[in-house]
């Protein structure tokens, strides 16, 4: 993320003036919540391009989507009484775009960054659906997503993979079933190389061998607590009386979950020493790491980490922004690939989440990916990575209908998303974002005036007031208005 | 040798090292003339021409069309079932001044100061940087270095005026050879409102009052008609005869800029800035090229009557505000074309110069005409630039900087199979590919 982007994003709430409409804004949705589509009975797309991604493609071909899952995929499907058909003549469907890495949908910063272990802290805790990103990814065909903690600690927060089911509440957005995670962090970001001298406190690690330590140390700590915890619940189980259970504690919780294979570890790395390094770690506790990310010099150990059976999820050509990105190449996906590892590219940053399609097309120029394996990267491949494989990820009888329609081949940088549809409704509709848009435009226009006529008020009583107690007052303070943080990662945030 | 010699050898090694992998140059000599035959050539100046011949003489495009003779001794370079086009014009980028974002020493984009207009790009292009390789791979033939354009080097201050951008081709041994034009355009960073910034200390945003934030704008943009002032004086007494002044380079880099002779490459994306800015070089008579213009949809009849050109920030950016349609600045050239605004693609940062055909296609696939699609990535940025007499079409006449392609340049899995720069061939390795290429011949690991 530049400089620029940065400030933009920043002044992007700058005027008083629009953060009263903006308050406004927030209180008009309070009342009127974002519509969450209603879930049709049934649903049959017609005549589309369907690329299954696990079976092939099929020409000229419908799809019957009935609760919510697919219910029948085949040619001139028989139309059940009462289903609504989408005409899909000349598009493509393809199963809906799997964010292996995203910030979205976070209420604030995405780093506990002050202490180097940050288990205990949780982003599940902290989902807000209100998050424009949400619609913006679904137009950009995203159905699901790994939300995040940021990488500022070698064992950061956990996290929670969801749906971008947009406009219902905080608690649907999970997605029900998946394996939560934790993130955990190698590299120049949690020994925090880029951030020194600029007032960030100082803190354990500043080293990579003191990111492993951080690591080592915490799973020794996690290890010895489960100890004690098996211990009484054995001696509980054996009819013991009188025992005193050992003192819980939220930070080796979570730890324990990933021993026990019950929490999956996302890792962020860069460079090929710190990969094998966390690789010998994970196997010396017996843990395994589900997927490295970014691990954009993963292509120099790809044997090692497909023997590990630890997926990769990275980026498409992003290089050269750090010391650690200097040999990122765009082959890195194809590569890893090519040696047997389970690879997606991510997007890290809301706004490239909106063409991860055409990230993961790049593969078949750089690496000479086939159109089918790279379409996998962003759709079966994450799905693997985050153990929900058997839910989305391809169209299948059976699986959720999460699914994306485009005007053209998913692969093209021409490809526009028509529709996208999770669990078998219609979460974003290009035809109705264009048919919504004047009627959006007035109502901002109508707020705006509002709050105009409400300052106008306002000036207008203080004015009468003064005069009536005759002596001017002093300057009230006027309260402040809570900032909503700048859209995308602001500075560490995500920070890749 | 001690110590403190050795481990500044060590370093000056790596240093080494980490360049030399990017040092890919690869020009072949031009012994003879060169001709390709048999290509489509979109020439970008009339029709496609089926089964063309391009041929380049001494540096320069000497003939297209279907029906052109080879010159004897011509090397030839049968391009058939492949596509001819201008090597594309990245006109925003900080190739050879920054090397690896987060390290300092590798940047040189920015300098201390509020005003250094005498400070010039192409002083510290470093033609050695893995950067310009990696991009050339993408058909980018030319690009201008912009200081004090992007990144997060605003360690050192915030610039208002930055220095001077340099339009470069992206091959020669030195910077020298690498030149177009040294003196491309005078870069201001239009002063922002900021009411929010980051510390660090607390890991928290900070808030100003916008009436306070405003005031620092105010003072900025006052800095700044000042500074013009000063210069139009400056140049007033320097062009009269037998005058007795004290000379300062800061101003008289200033006088080309006054004149109205020298452009200014002003970055602002909100709509109000880029007003304030454009009603600011109206009133100061200055050549104005707006660079970013998230918001410039807002101010498209502005633009297009006081003439401004716009180099857009990444189509693929989000839109600037909350309530901003979602694809809104992919609908923007569009929308800003059909208003009669010129306007150009830039990637904005050379680590991802090779997005700007992606750029233009996600513009392209949202109403932009797919000719003006090809164009505002080769023609239109040489033609905002002034420099479309000698590149930016393929023209009997202009420098032959092409690139020969397997399919449409905007698209993502399109190769370049030749590139041509001041019409030598010249390599498209890179530092990228040689890692590919090492790593893909890594013996498997015994299981």
């Amino acid at each position: 993320m530049n400089r620029r982007r940065m400030m933009v994003s920043i002044t992007a709430v700058a005027l008083l003036f629009s953060m009263i409409v903006l308050a406004g804004m927030a209180r008009e949705k309070e009342a009127k919540p974002n519509a969450a589509p209603v879930e049709p009975s049934a649903l049959l797309i017609r005549n589309a391009t369907i690329l299954t991604v696990t079976h092939g493609t099929l020409e000229r071909g419908d799809i019957l989507i009935k609760d919510g899952k697919i219910a029948a995929v085949g040619s001139a499907l028989k139309a059940p009484a009462d289903v609504q058909v989408v005409d899909a003549s000349g598009q493509f469907v393809m199963p809906g775009i799997i964010d292996c890495h995203s910030h979205i949908a976070i209420d604030g910063d995405v780093n506990e960054g002050s202490v180097a272990v940050s288990s205990m802290v949780n982003i599940a805790d902290v989902l807000n659906p209100d998050d424009p990103a949400i619609y913006r990814d679904l137009a950009g065909g995203v159905t699901a997503a790994n939300v995040l903690h940021g990488s500022a600690n070698p064992i950061g927060g956990q996290t929670i993979v969801i749906k971008l089911r947009w406009g219902q509440p905080a608690s649907k957005l999970p997605f029900e079933g998946a394996l939560p995670g934790i993130k955990f962090a190698l590299g120049e970001n949690p020994k925090h190389s880029n951030f020194r001298g600029l007032g960030l406190p100082e803190r354990y690690p500043a080293t990579r061998m003191g990111v492993e330590e951080t690591i080592r140390g915490a799973f020794t700590e996690a290890r010895d607590y489960k100890k004690n915890w098996d211990d009484y619940n054995k001696r509980l189980a054996a009819g013991e009386k009188n025992l005193i259970p050992p003192r819980r504690d939220l930070k080796l919780d979570p730890l324990v979950e990933v021993l026990e294979g019950k929490r999956y570890v996302h890792a962020h790395c860069y460079r090929e020493d710190e990969i094998l390094m966390l690789l010998r770690v994970a196997k010396e506790f017996g843990f395994r790491v589900q997927t490295l990310q970014h691990v954009l010099e993963g292509y120099k150990v790809a044997d090692e980490i497909a023997a590990a059976g630890t997926g990769a999820s990275t980026f498409s050509d992003w290089w050269a922004y750090k010391v650690e990105a200097y040999d990122a190449i765009p082959y890195n996906a194809a590569l890893m690939t090519r040696r047997g590892v389970v690879v997606s590219v991510n997007s890290d940053d809301a706004a490239e989440a909106t063409h991860l399609n055409q990230e993961a097309a790049k593969s078949m120029r750089y690496g000479g990916l086939t159109h089918d394996e790279a379409l996998k990267m962003v759709t079966i491949n994450p799905a693997i990575q985050l153990g929900i494989e058997k839910r989305v990820g391809s169209i299948e009888v059976g699986k959720d209908a999460d699914l994306v329609i485009y005007n053209h081949d998913p692969m093209s940088a021409y490809a526009v998303v028509q529709k996208t549809l999770i669990d078998g409704r219609v979460y974003f509709d290009r035809e109705k974002d264009l048919a919504g848009r004047a009627a959006l435009e007035q109502e901002r226009k109508d707020l705006l005036e509002k709050a105009k006529k409400n300052a106008e008020k306002k000036a207008e009583e203080k004015k009468a007031e003064e005069k009536k107690s005759g002596e001017k007052k002093p300057e009230e303070k006027k309260p402040e208005e809570k900032a909503k943080p700048p859209q995308g990662q602001v500075v560490l945030g995500g920070a890749r | 040798m001690n110590r403190r010699h050795e481990t500044m050898c060590a370093y000056l090694l790596l240093a080494g090292c980490l360049l030399a992998v990017g040092t890919a140059f690869g020009q072949t000599a031009p012994a003879t003339d060169t001709a390709i035959t048999h290509a489509k050539i979109f020439t970008l100046a009339g029709l496609p021409i089926e089964d063309g011949t391009v041929v380049i003489h001494d540096g320069r495009i000497a003939a297209v069309g279907a029906n052109v003779s080879i010159p004897a001794g011509a090397k030839v370079i049968d391009a058939k079932g492949l596509q001819v086009y201008p090597g594309l014009f990245d006109p925003i980028t900080q190739m050879g001044l920054r090397e690896i974002g987060a390290v300092i020493a590798t940047v040189d984009t920015t300098e201390t100061g509020t005003f250094n207009p005498d400070l010039v790009a192409a002083t510290a292009i470093l033609p050695s940087s893995a950067h310009i390789p990696v991009t050339r791979a993408a058909g980018i033939t030319e690009v201008l270095a912009v200081p004090s354009s992007g990144g997060m080097d605003t360690s050192l201050g915030a610039n208002i005026i930055g220095g001077q951008a340099s339009a470069i081709h992206l091959a020669g041994w030195t910077a020298t050879e690498m030149l177009i034009r040294k003196n491309a355009a005078m870069v201001v960073d239009w002063p922002a409102i900021e009411t929010q910034s980051f510390d660090f200390a607390t890991f928290s945003r900070k808030e100003k009052p916008f009436t306070d934030a405003k005031k620092e704008y105010d003072k900025a943009v006052d800095q700044l008609a000042n500074y013009i002032e000063e210069s139009r004086h400056y140049a007033q007494v320097a062009e009269t005869k037998g005058a007795v002044y004290d000379r300062d380079v800061k101003l008289e880099a200033m006088i080309p800029v006054v004149r109205g002779e020298l452009p200014v490459l002003i970055f602002a994306d909100k709509a109000r800035d880029i007003r304030n800015a454009v009603e600011f070089c109206e009133k100061q008579k200055l050549k104005m090229i707006l660079a970013g213009g998230g918001e410039a949809w807002k101010v498209k009849d502005l633009l297009r009557s006081k003439n401004v050109p716009v180099i857009l920030r990444p189509t693929l950016d989000y839109p600037l505000e909350e309530d901003d349609a979602y694809d809104r600045l992919m609908t923007q050239p569009a929308e800003l074309l059909a208003a009669g605004v010129k306007i150009a693609f830039g990637s904005f940062d050379n680590s991802s110069a090779r997005r700007l055909g992606q750029q233009a296609a996600n513009a392209v696939s949202h109403g932009l005409a797919y000719d003006d699609g090809l164009k505002a990535v080769t023609l239109y940025p040489a033609q905002i630039l002034g420099l479309d007499g000698e590149l930016g079409t393929v023209e009997t006449g202009k420098t032959a900087n092409l690139i020969v392609t397997n399919g449409d340049p905007l698209e993502l899995t399109t190769e370049v199979r030749y590139l041509f720069i001041k019409g030598q061939l010249t390599s498209t390795d890179n530092k990228h590919k040689d890692l590919y290429e090492k790593y893909l011949n890594r013996p498997p690991v015994a299981k």
